[in-house]
Order: C-alpha cells, then sequence, then structure tokens
C-alpha cells in the first residue's frame, strides 16, 4: 500500500489531469487529447483508491464496475447524437444518486471512512457536510429524471404550472433546512430520512414548472450541482480529489448557465421560477397568426433562389434535431458548395435543448467545424449575405427582440436573419415558437416560408439543386 | 510601545502558528475555494461549439464519487453500508465509462475542411 503522502500526491496528479481534460476543450484540435489526460487522471484515482486498505472487496468492486462499465460504454456506443440532451441528464440523475447512496452508506457505517469520533458517532462538521451532500445529491437526482422524461418527451415539455406552487416549495425547502438542523444535531435517523425524502421531492416540484426550452439552461445548473454534490461528498470523507473535481464540475456548470441565460436575457431566477411559454401567451400569438398575409413558396423556388446566390448563412434550430434532418442537410449543403456558393452555419447559443448541441449535430453529418460560426462571429456578416436559410428556428431570429420593448423576449440577442437580402425559412406551420410569440421575420417582404419538415425539405431543395 | 511588549506580541504569534492547528474543514475549504477559480477561468475558454462535450466530460469527471463509493464498498463484511457503496460504484462507473467514450465520439466527428 502506498503511504498516505503518496496517495494525495497520486490525486494531485490525478487533478492535474482532469483540468488539462477540461483545458483541451478550447478547441477541437486540443480536445480530443485533452479527453484521453482527462480519463487518465480519472483512472488513477480510482486505481490510488483501490490500493487503500480499507478497499478490500475486489470481486464484488469488479462485478459493480463491469456491469456500470458494460452499460455505459454501451450506451456512449448506441445514442443518437439528437439524443445527447436527455443522455446528459441521464447521467446528471445517476451522480446524484451515488452521492446519495454514499452519504447513506457513511452514516450507517462511519467507521468505514475514518471519519467517526472516538465513540463511533459523527463529528459536527461531518454531520453538515453530510447533510448539504445527501439534499444537493437528492435534489440533482430527482430534478434531472424530470429534465430527461421531458426531453426525452416521455413528459409533456409543456410547464406544469398550479396556484401556491412558490409557496409550496419554499415551505418544503425550509421544512428540509429544519429536517437537516435537527440531524445535525442529533446525527439521528429520522430527521434525516424526512431531509431526503423532502428533498428528492424538491427535484421534481422544482423542474416541472419548466418548459422544454429553458433545458439548455436546467441541464447546465443540473451540471453544476452534480459537481457541488460530489464536491460535499468531498468535503464529507475529507478527500481532496473529490473537492477539486466537484468544484471544477460545479463552476463549469454555473458558467454554462450563465451563458445561456445571458443568450435568452433572462436572469437564473426567472427561468427557475418557470412557467414562461405557457398557455396564456400562445393563446394571443395564434389570434395575431389569422389575419397577416405570408409569402409562401416550394422547395423549387428556395433552391432556384439559393443556387443563385454568391453567399448562403444557414441558421439551424430545434426543428433540425427533431426532424434529424442535419444529414440531409449536409448534402445539401454539399451539392452548393459543388457549384461554388459561400456557405456557412450561424448558431444561436441556445438554439436547440443544450449548450452546443447544434454545433455536435453538424460535427455528426461532417460538416466542417470552421464554417459553422457563433452568434458573435457571424451577425455583422448577414447584410453582405444573399439568403439566410432559417432552419427550424424561431424565438433566435424575431426582430421583436430588438423592436419591441413590450416583447417577452425584449433584449435577448439574435441572429440579424432580417438583414440579410433573402430571407427563407423551413418550418411546419406558422405556429409560434417556444416563447409564444408571433415572430414578424416570417411576414417581412424578402421572406419566403417553406412549410415542410426540415429533413423533407432539405432532400427536396436537393433534388431541386 | 516597548521593545519587551514588541517582544511578547511576536513571541505569540509564533505560538499561534505553531500551536494552534488549523481544522480539517479549512483546508479542505482552502482547496475547494482555489478548484472554483481553475475551474472559472479554464471553462471560459471552453469554445461555444464545444459546449455540449464539455458537458458530457464535466459528467464523467463528477462520477469522481467513485473514489467515495470504493471505500463504501470497501470492507469484505457485507452490511447495508457496503451494499449502497457498491450499488453507488455501479452508478457512477455508468457514467465514468460512457461520459468519457460518449465524448471521445463526439470530439472525433468535429474536422477542419480539407
Amino acid at each position: 500500500m502506498l503511504s498516505a503522502n503518496m496517495v494525495a500526491l497520486a490525486y494531485l496528479a490525478a487533478s492535474i489531469l482532469i483540468i488539462m481534460a477540461l483545458k483541451g476543450l478550447s478547441s477541437p484540435e486540443s480536445a480530443r487529447r485533452g479527453n484521453t489526460f482527462g480519463m487518465l487522471g480519472m483512472g488513477i484515482a480510482a486505481l490510488v483508491t483501490l490500493q487503500l486498505d480499507a478497499v478490500q472487496n475486489y470481486a464484488w468492486i469488479v462485478v459493480a464496475v463491469a456491469v456500470g462499465g458494460i452499460i455505459g460504454g454501451v450506451a456512449a456506443r448506441k445514442v443518437p447524437m439528437t439524443h445527447m440532451p436527455q443522455t446528459v441528464a441521464f447521467m446528471h440523475s445517476l451522480v446524484g444518486l451515488a452521492a446519495v447512496l454514499i452519504a447513506v452508506s457513511a452514516l450507517y457505517d462511519p467507521q468505514a471512512y475514518g471519519i467517526a469520533d472516538a465513540d463511533g458517532g459523527l463529528h459536527l462538521a461531518s454531520r453538515i457536510e453530510l447533510f448539504l451532500g445527501t439534499f444537493i445529491g437528492a435534489i440533482t437526482f430527482t430534478a434531472s429524471l424530470i429534465a430527461f422524461g421531458k426531453l426525452q418527451a416521455l413528459l409533456s415539455g409543456r410547464p406544469l404550472v398550479f396556484s401556491g406552487q412558490h409557496w409550496l416549495n419554499l415551505i418544503l425547502g425550509t421544512a428540509m433546512i429544519v429536517a437537516g438542523i435537527l440531524f445535525c444535531i442529533t446525527q439521528a435517523w429520522l430527521p434525516f430520512l424526512v431531509m431526503l425524502a423532502i428533498a428528492l421531492v424538491l427535484g421534481v416540484l422544482l423542474i416541472v414548472p419548466i418548459g422544454g426550452a429553458d433545458m439548455p439552461v436546467i441541464v447546465s445548473m443540473l451540471n453544476s450541482y452534480s459537481g457541488w454534490a460530489a464536491a460535499g461528498i468531498g468535503f464529507t470523507l475529507g478527500n481532496n480529489m473529490l473537492i477539486i473535481a466537484g468544484a471544477l464540475v460545479g463552476s463549469s456548470g454555473a458558467i454554462l448557465s450563465y451563458i445561456m441565460c445571458k443568450a435568452m436575457n433572462r436572469s437564473l431566477i426567472n427561468v427557475l421560477l418557470g412557467g414562461f411559454g405557457g398557455e396564456a401567451a400562445s393563446g394571443g400569438a395564434a389570434q395575431a397568426t389569422g389575419d397577416r398575409p405570408v409569402k409562401a413558396g416550394a422547395a423549387e423556388d428556395a433552391a432556384f433562389l439559393i443556387k443563385n446566390s454568391r453567399s448562403v448563412v444557414i441558421v439551424p434550430g430545434y426543428g433540425l434535431a427533431v426532424a434529424r434532418a442535419q444529414h440531409a442537410l449536409k448534402e445539401m449543403v454539399d451539392a452548393l458548395l459543388a457549384q461554388g456558393v459561400d456557405v456557412k452555419f450561424a448558431i444561436h447559443p441556445v438554439a436547440g435543448r443544450m449548450p452546443g448541441h447544434m454545433n455536435v449535430l453538424l460535427a455528426e453529418a461532417d460538416v466542417p467545424y470552421d464554417i459553422v460560426h457563433e452568434m458573435d462571429e457571424i451577425n455583422s456578416e448577414f447584410s453582405d449575405t444573399d439568403v439566410a436559410l432559417v432552419i427550424g428556428a424561431n424565438d433566435v431570429t424575431n426582430p421583436a427582440a430588438k423592436s419591441d420593448p413590450a416583447s417577452p423576449i425584449y433584449g435577448m440577442p439574435i441572429l440579424d436573419v432580417g438583414k440579410a437580402e433573402h430571407v427563407i425559412v423551413i418550418k411546419r406551420s406558422l405556429a409560434p415558437g417556444y416563447a409564444g410569440l408571433d415572430n414578424d421575420l416570417f411576414y417581412m417582404d424578402k421572406t419566403m416560408m417553406l412549410f415542410d419538415d426540415a429533413k423533407k425539405a432539405c432532400e427536396a431543395i436537393l433534388q431541386a439543386l | 510601545m516597548s521593545i519587551a511588549a514588541t517582544h511578547d506580541v511576536a513571541q505569540a504569534a509564533a505560538q499561534a502558528a505553531h500551536s494552534a492547528p488549523v481544522d480539517p474543514f479549512v483546508f479542505s475549504f482552502t482547496v475547494f475555494v482555489l478548484a472554483v477559480i481553475v475551474g472559472y477561468h479554464v471553462v471560459w475558454n471552453v469554445t461555444p461549439a464545444l459546449h455540449t462535450p464539455l458537458m458530457s466530460v464535466t459528467n464523467a469527471i463528477s462520477s469522481i464519487i467513485i473514489v467515495g463509493a470504493l471505500l463504501a464498498a470497501g470492507p469484505v463484511e457485507m452490511n447495508l453500508a457496503t451494499a449502497l457503496g457498491l450499488v453507488a460504484v455501479g452508478l457512477a462507473a455508468v457514467n465514468i465509462f460512457g461520459g468519457f467514450m460518449v465524448t471521445q465520439r463526439m470530439l472525433a466527428m468535429f474536422k477542419k475542411r480539407q
């Protein structure tokens, strides 16, 4: 067995490797090597822990790792890229559940962790840490399951709101903290279990009022929670490896949540309170759509327009993912590139259901990443663009965000699609987007609407080219 | 302040530095805060195009919780604590293998124009 100092140094090495894994993600070239560093770091941390005197139960541990590893490995190979948001949400729930199980186990048998005091009980500090780790883990677990259900369409993506919702959450949250404090004082099982049960319920209640398109924020936030839960368990066990890795993940998720909120010009509190995109707003929009003329076109018209332009900027949205149109789109883009048309992609930070969702779909379809641009890079180019082709995106192109102070999305940064010479919008219907708003872009003179499923539309345009 | 008094103060300070042990929590907390700051700076440098791989790899990384699960599962005699530990080992293993492998799969897709 390694000395305690050697173990600590090995954990330090593993922590550095994990930091390098995150650092690698600053560019696609360095990211692959970074991922290898991450695996190496995780391997070192696990092996060092396995050789500790306290860990003897090898046969069962091998079984558990093998079962988990095979399930994880198969899932990682099989899962379609369009399903990444729900996959990530599901994995967050596993971290949360694991944190809860470890906490319960530590409370049941503190001796195994070497955190027991002389009479076999827990120190006050350990109890507080256990309380924090457990409730963050429990909320992460059930909240992620609900997020998974919404993303997988097992549950309705609509926000579920009822009166007194926030009061109920507040009362439950207070009750949970009171039970937690009682546990910290008494170290009894009853308040611990009450606290755990409330935390599990609270996780559900916190996510049900939040609608589908706010999921990028929620998935990022749960990412953050899963890190804090790991760090919390690290405090309980006095293990720096857990604290460092947990803190890295926690701050990563927090930054992503911040970026997503900023890209919608909303505060995290506003997203968490939920109810956005509910019935009332969409009712108003339906009324507005009735009496305004739009210019609808066929795939042939769109193909003609695109073929005769110098530059095309494609704006993909969640509709692309729903229709799984990325491969059809790529074939269309190839045909255009072959004809000498300059094609670029413009990605809004909240396009899709998780941060970076569109980039991964396009990468899967072999679209080279150097023609895929972020909003800030490409917004100035729209005025120089012949055709802007919007595929399954809506709110992120809505000019009301700039022009109408009364609009709920006023102030949200948008892609300046309307500045292009011509606009083609591929969309199944005029139905309002997530925010429940009508989009003035659809009624502009230069806009041609192509009412079809994203995949069929791309195939039809390719045919006509 | 007289020289003698200064000397007393210095001695008291030296004693405080040597004899009063720092609470282990404070050490842990120091590490925690520094790690949050490192994370903050590293993650702001991640390109937005790779935000999905960032989430899947941080998912794998937060499964470092397997270290705690292994300790829970460690003792040879089986009881509730070890059983829960073993389940936690399995869950964390799903995430570690799944998280790193799906990240690798995604990163392999990002290609430049030929």
